[in-house]
């Protein structure tokens, strides 16, 4: 103990090195090399994120229609004017965002637990080690290879009303109904738009789950088995336990995605869809690129970031408690 | 050491390298090389719209006229056909960017409301003589390009009207003539319609956006409306407006003379190939599609054409003035080899060919639409709907945005007659009104 006191007394008595010289700090390229090496990353974070990030909420400030494209800085400031046509539910434009929010809501809660739950199910299925393993595993992560413009344009035959393979199916061969319905209009479109959404990401969600499960030791497994866990109690208490961490990244993703789907909606109805699928980044497009309103496309925007953030946020204090929890 | 300092230096010069490759480099104009080719050396950019059966067929088209155009000038034309479907984003893009190419098209239906925009130069003094003046051209052709009293910033390329075509074997062997009202239209789509053998009265892309507006405004005027005040305000919620829907959308909803799967066809491809395939019996379409019909293997001697008709007692309008007009954006480095570019474009001689070759009519003077020079008939019913029943679109700049929330209801409510809602007037009002109101918020 007194030792170490004296240690610390001398240590304290001693000169500074890097305190001398008058306070200057002499340059070496090996001090510099880290900082050099991370510019072209900031300026390609700032250049590609911040930067549009912050036009695009001095956008939402400013009246740029179709007047003032050419010459932004002429576009007159409105302070909080596109806020409040986003948000007056009582006329037709801010009604249509709050229909839009909602419906993206379902859309993303539907998507990312079905996909989560396919994901989840095809990796427990394909953990355990049997003849045609890797064919099956090729198979189930195809969709995700395939470029989303092709897939999706292909699903918008197969839901053609009158010439698509799933009405020829449901009709001709199965004939479940037979008056054959749509699925591009009306009602149906909003499940042909979730069934497109699964089939892209579920492919995401088995790929992640799958790579996480790599990590739980077999032994685990075995140990519970002979303490009498059934299968279900060993997926309940062993796979899905240690899963946690996976899970909560995984299904944060997920939500953050779906939830500004744009693609699946736009090539499938266009952009124009039916009111069942008119998510919330379609309604924003359409009132930047369709009304020539960027100023009030940008205040949706910005309400869309505000509350995904929100998302994130509140996700990182779940997940801080179920760490300390843990 | 050295090879960490290396390292970083050279990121950080491939980053510097790249974001100089990212900001905007304006070639300029080279210097002339021949007296009579003041601009050769000159490379330009051309957006053209997709007149033609496919992209591909434009660019089989529209690339032996730029050779010309090269071979006489020096000015190389690089050309980029867009699908109608983009055309509007993109050049929106390349306004607000300021990066885009030399000359576009246009669809002349947004010809004021592009020119507002100040991202296109306006033809007037030195620059509109340059292409020839006004006087070259119809004054029916002129009108679309702006309001009276403004320098335009398109000119006219190529104009269409709408008339009704008719599958000519279909009503021979009904026993039926072409109609002259639109209850002779009705009771003749009634006739042919089959919906069990695939036959249908009349087929329209219901579900595409510009084409319902396109639509409404012709029947809203044939009821004595417009959707637009003599100020160029919007007015929508009036009988007319709500008539010139209801016509229109009970060929699906109330008559059934048309296939419900039409509320799906988000573009006018579809519909053209329903009729070509020989089932349909009538189509109100532009006439270009004499090309798109031939493509998919219906020629001019199997279908008749007759002025869309209009209700008894309504006002003779069978379309309005539609076309493609052509126009130089503000930005471009090479003002003066473009406006070479349009004079060429819209000489008497290219216009002829260009004009054929798309089926289309040429808004130049005494220039002969060669495209139905064998078929006479057609030449002279074409010549007559531009000349009788056709009147301007409205020139204000908020056109756009009526296509979008008008032209946008009305698929809206195709898509609700086609999964078997019933739309009453009311619907139609309250569909018009939310659109005025966008209109006012937007």
């Amino acid at each position: 103990m007194s030792n170490t006191t004296l240690e610390n007394s001398a240590t304290a008595m001693m000169p500074r090195r890097r305190s001398g010289s008058g306070g200057k700090r002499r340059f070496t390229w090996g001090k510099a090399t880290p900082y050099l090496l991370i510019i072209p990353a900031i300026l390609f974070e700032l250049l590609i994120h911040v930067v549009p990030m912050v036009v695009g909420v001095w956008m939402s400030f400013i009246q740029l229609t179709q007047f003032y494209i050419t010459n932004w800085l002429e576009a007159p400031f409105i302070g909080f004017d596109n806020f409040k046509v986003a948000l007056d539910f009582t006329n037709p434009l801010g009604q249509q965002l709050a229909e839009s929010f909602g419906l993206t809501f379902a859309f993303t809660v539907l998507t990312v637990g079905v996909s989560w739950l396919f994901g989840m199910s095809a990796s427990i299925v394909l953990h355990r080690s049997f003849r045609g393993r890797g064919l099956l595993r090729t198979l189930f992560l195809i969709p995700y290879a395939i470029p989303a413009y092709a897939g999706i344009i292909t699903w918008k035959f197969i839901f053609q009303r009158d010439t698509g393979l799933l009405n020829e199916f449901l009709v001709n061969v199965l004939h479940v109904t037979g008056d054959a319905p749509f699925w591009l209009i009306g009602d149906n479109a909003f499940w042909s738009l979730v069934i497109v959404a699964v089939w892209q990401q579920w492919p995401f969600a088995f790929l992640m789950i799958m790579a996480g499960m790599q990590s739980i030791p077999e032994e685990l497994f075995e140990a519970a088995a002979i303490d009498g866990a059934n299968d279900w109690q060993q997926i309940r208490y062993v796979t899905l336990g240690l899963m946690k961490p996976v899970n909560a990244v995984l299904l944060l993703l997920l939500f953050l995605w779906t939830f500004r789907e744009f693609n699946t909606p736009f090539v499938l109805f266009g952009a124009r869809p039916p009111d069942s699928a008119n998510l919330l980044v379609v309604t924003i497009y359409q009132s930047s690129f369709i009304q020539w309103n960027f100023g009030l496309g940008a205040a949706m925007s910005v309400l869309l970031m505000l509350f995904l953030i929100l998302v994130a946020a509140l996700w990182a204090l779940w997940n801080r408690r179920v760490r300390r929890d843990a | 050491m050295k090879i960490r300092f290396l390292a970083a230096g050279a990121t950080v010069a491939a980053a510097a390298l790249a974001l100089s490759a990212c900001s905007p480099g304006a070639e300029p104009a080279p210097t002339p090389t021949d007296a009579d080719k003041p601009y050769a050396g000159t490379v330009l950019q051309y957006w053209a719209t997709n007149q033609g059966s496919s992209l591909d067929n434009d660019v089989e088209i529209l690339q032996p006229e730029l050779d010309k155009f090269e071979e006489l000038t020096g000015i190389k034309v690089e050309l980029e056909v867009i699908p109608w479907s983009d055309m509007t984003n993109n050049t929106l893009a390349a306004a607000v960017s300021g990066q885009g190419p030399d000359v576009v098209n246009i669809g002349n239906t947004n010809a004021t409301t592009l020119n507002t925009t100040g991202a296109f130069l306006p033809f007037a003094g030195e620059d509109l003589a340059a292409i020839g003046g006004a006087e070259k051209f119809y004054e029916s052709a002129w009108e679309t390009t702006g309001p009276a009293g403004v320098d335009p910033t398109s000119i006219p390329l190529y104009s269409q009207v709408y008339g009704l075509f008719y599958n000519l074997a279909l009503f021979e062997e009904a026993g039926l003539e072409p109609p002259t009202t639109w209850e002779e239209l009705l009771a003749a789509a009634e006739e042919l319609t089959d919906a069990d053998a695939g036959t249908w009265g009349i087929v329209a892309p219901a579900g595409t956006v510009n084409v319902a507006m396109h639509i409404q405004y012709i029947f809203a005027n044939q009821a004595g409306g417009s959707p637009f005040t003599a100020d160029g305000e919007p007015d929508f919620v009036t009988d007319e407006n709500v008539e010139g829907v209801r016509q229109y959308l009970d060929l699906m909803a109330t008559q059934k003379v048309m296939n419900p799967s039409n509320a799906q066809y988000t573009d006018g491809g579809q519909a053209t190939a329903d009729f070509a395939g020989g089932k349909i019996g009538m189509y109100m379409a532009q006439t270009g599609n004499v090309n798109a019909l031939r493509a998919n293997g219906m020629e001019p001697t199997e279908y008749g054409v007759v002025p869309v008709p209009a209700p008894r007692g309504s006002d003779q309008v069978g379309s309005f003035i539609a076309g493609t007009n052509i126009s130089i954006f503000e930005f471009s480095k090479n003002k003066e080899a473009a406006l070479e570019f349009v004079k060429f474009m819209t000489s008497p001689e290219e216009s002829e060919i260009l004009n054929k070759a798309y089926g289309t009519l040429p808004p130049v003077r005494d220039v002969p639409a060669t495209a139905f020079e064998a078929y006479p008939e057609l030449m002279d019913m074409w010549t007559e709907i531009l000349a009788d029943y056709a009147i301007p679109m409205a020139q204000v700049p908020t056109v756009s945005a009526y296509q979008a929330n008008v032209g946008g209801g009305v698929v809206g409510l195709f898509g609700n007659a086609a999964t078997g809602s019933t739309i009453t007037d009311d619907d139609i009002r309250a569909m018009l009104t939310e659109a005025q109101q966008k209109m006012a918020t937007g």
